[in-house]
């Protein structure tokens, strides 16, 4: 940690974090002003979230790239834990998904480790498909192929392939970035999802009228869409120092990206849990909505800010993949 | 079958009650880095629902859904818990293969019963009630044999014996949800989903009570914890 960037990040991080746990704290031992307590503890709940995603980003980064990949290795094998848990598969897929947990997974981040974007990039969406596709044909059964199959693949690659972008990140070697992996953009991008996801909802109950999709998710305004990627644009563009490539406006236009793809990813995981009858995910899954609720902005948000900052920062900042 | 000596007199022989302490380190390092592996890889959460554990002699009786059931209702116990309880397990597939056998006998001190070879005067239930004393709990599985479908099937006579024998002893319902997906029948590599276990409030047997209803009862505090 000891670029100038990443140090003032970080401190910054966790001294606005330890105020507003200060005023959450402050808050929920005043009782007698009429106060929502149920939004006070709500609030004070997320920030015990976030404490423990900051801690656990803040040792990562501490300890070095890889142990930070296999940080988010570890977050995408639970999260496709969860993710398929929650969705039926048969018998037959038992074989198939042994090989998706057991050799995909691990080898897409040893990959991603190795910063070998030429073959990551295609080595779940393309082998791990092929793969799994064949692997359950020959099992024998036949019954909903298709839906099977893509239920698998969907779960890799929302869970695995997805958010591996965000760690890939440190690898991106721009003019500036530090030798000991690019952190700062990392930061950027989770501050950027964490920020958005916050003030959507923000916006969403002190202006919402209008929802986006009253039976996928009953909070999700797009008065909240709006008001949401108008700020995160406006953090983006005050935070550019800290993500080279990014100039101001291009800063801006990112946190714009990453608030409409987070929004995305809600509403997505949204349609995924209603279609399986669950508000939150039911007893299998503990916790405070589990794993999967925690990084559903981010897996989508984390490949299109991987590709924006490589078509600013060109082909050099990929180092010595595609060599 | 039953005769009323039977039911009056639990009289365990003293052997029966051998403390757990008397295993070796290794066995006991075993057993606890096997109860943590096999919760870490079932991803199991244990609920304890109107219920609470304890050291006291229980029965759990749980739905049977795969292989692991034993090993991860035991491994769901707190450990002091643990050190008393004996899953039973059908002995075909425990005693095969050394690794196996040393699990099942050393580490988590399975009662393996003979599934192929009940005798009338060797009953799996007497063995039972031998075997665990006035000190020791059993995790058992009433259905007999894993349900192929995921379906919680009827249950066999042994639990209503064990509570007519031993009426002292609390009977703990447990159901066991998607480990068959961990491990389905006639699979040996698992996919390490999420599962949970629930341990409902005990339940003993009425007096008067038929067999047919007591175990009717039975299966429906299983079938309550579902959700």
């Amino acid at each position: 940690m000891n670029d100038l960037r990443t140090a003032v990040l970080v401190t910054g991080v966790l001294g606005l974090l330890a105020v507003a746990t200060a005023v959450g704290q402050f808050l929920a031992r005043r009782t007698d002003r009429g106060l929502d307590q149920a939004a006070i503890r709500a609030f004070n709940q997320r920030l015990r979230g976030w404490w423990i995603m900051s801690g656990l980003l803040a040792a990562a980064c501490w300890l070095g790239v890889t142990a930070t990949v296999t940080l988010f290795g570890l977050l995408s094998f639970w999260a496709l834990r969860e993710f398929i848990t929650l969705t039926p598969t048969r018998r037959g897929d038992h074989r198939a998904l042994f090989w998706v947990f057991v050799l995909f997974t691990p080898v897409h981040y040893v990959l991603v480790a190795y910063n070998r974007y030429d073959v990551f990039s295609v080595f779940l969406p393309v082998y791990a498909t092929l793969f799994v596709m064949a692997r359950v044909a020959f099992t024998g059964d036949y019954t909903r192929f298709l839906e099977r199959t893509a239920k698998i693949q969907a779960g890799l690659v929302v869970c695995v392939y997805c958010v591996s972008f965000a760690p890939a990140l440190l690898q991106i070697k721009t003019a500036g970035s530090p030798p000991t992996g690019n952190f700062p953009l990392l930061f950027f991008l989770v501050l950027l999802v964490q920020f958005a996801d916050a003030s959507q909802r923000v916006w969403s109950r002190l202006l919402g009228r209008h929802l986006v999709a009253a039976d996928v998710s009953s909070v999700r305004t797009w008065e909240g869409l709006v008001g949401s990627a108008t700020c995160t644009a406006a953090l983006g563009a005050a935070l550019w120092w800290f993500a080279p490539p990014y100039g101001p406006w291009q800063a801006a236009l990112a946190g714009l990206v990453i608030a409409l793809l987070g929004f995305a990813g809600g509403m997505t995981m949204a349609a995924i849990k209603r279609d399986r009858g669950v508000s939150d995910h039911g007893t299998l899954v503990v916790g405070h909505g589990g794993v999967l609720d925690r990084i559903d902005s981010l897996c989508f948000a984390a490949p299109v800010f991987y590709h924006l900052t490589l078509a600013l920062a060109g082909p050099a900042a990929l180092g010595n993949a595609g060599v | 079958m039953l005769s009323p000596a039977d039911i009056t007199a639990p009289a365990p022989p003293p052997q029966a009650d051998t403390a757990r302490g008397a295993r070796s380190p290794l066995c006991r390092g075993a057993g606890l880095m096997l109860a943590a592996l096999a919760r870490l890889l079932s991803g199991a959460s244990v609920r304890w629902i109107s219920s609470q554990p304890d050291t006291c002699q229980r029965v759990y009786f749980a739905n049977h859904t795969s292989h692991l059931d034993a090993l991860v209702v035991w491994a769901s116990l707190p450990q002091p818990v643990r050190e008393l309880t004996r899953p039973v397990a059908a002995k075909d597939y425990w005693s095969r293969g050394v690794v196996r056998r040393w699990l099942a006998e050393e580490v988590f001190d399975a009662l393996l019963i003979d599934r192929t070879d009940i005798k009338v005067h060797q009953s799996p239930v007497d063995l039972m009630l031998r075997e665990i004393g006035t000190t020791r709990s059993l995790i058992v599985f009433p259905e007999g044999s894993r349900s192929v479908t995921g379906e919680v099937g009827e249950f066999k006579s042994g639990l209503y014996y064990l509570a007519k024998k031993r009426p002292d002893i609390e009977l703990v319902p447990v159901h066991i949800d998607n480990l068959n997906r961990v491990l389905p029948r006639g699979e040996f590599l698992p996919v390490p989903l999420l599962s949970c276990i629930s341990f409902g409030p005990p339940l003993w047997l009425e007096r008067d009570e038929a067999k047919a209803e007591f175990l009717a009862r039975a299966r429906r505090a299983v079938l309550a914890l579902k959700e």
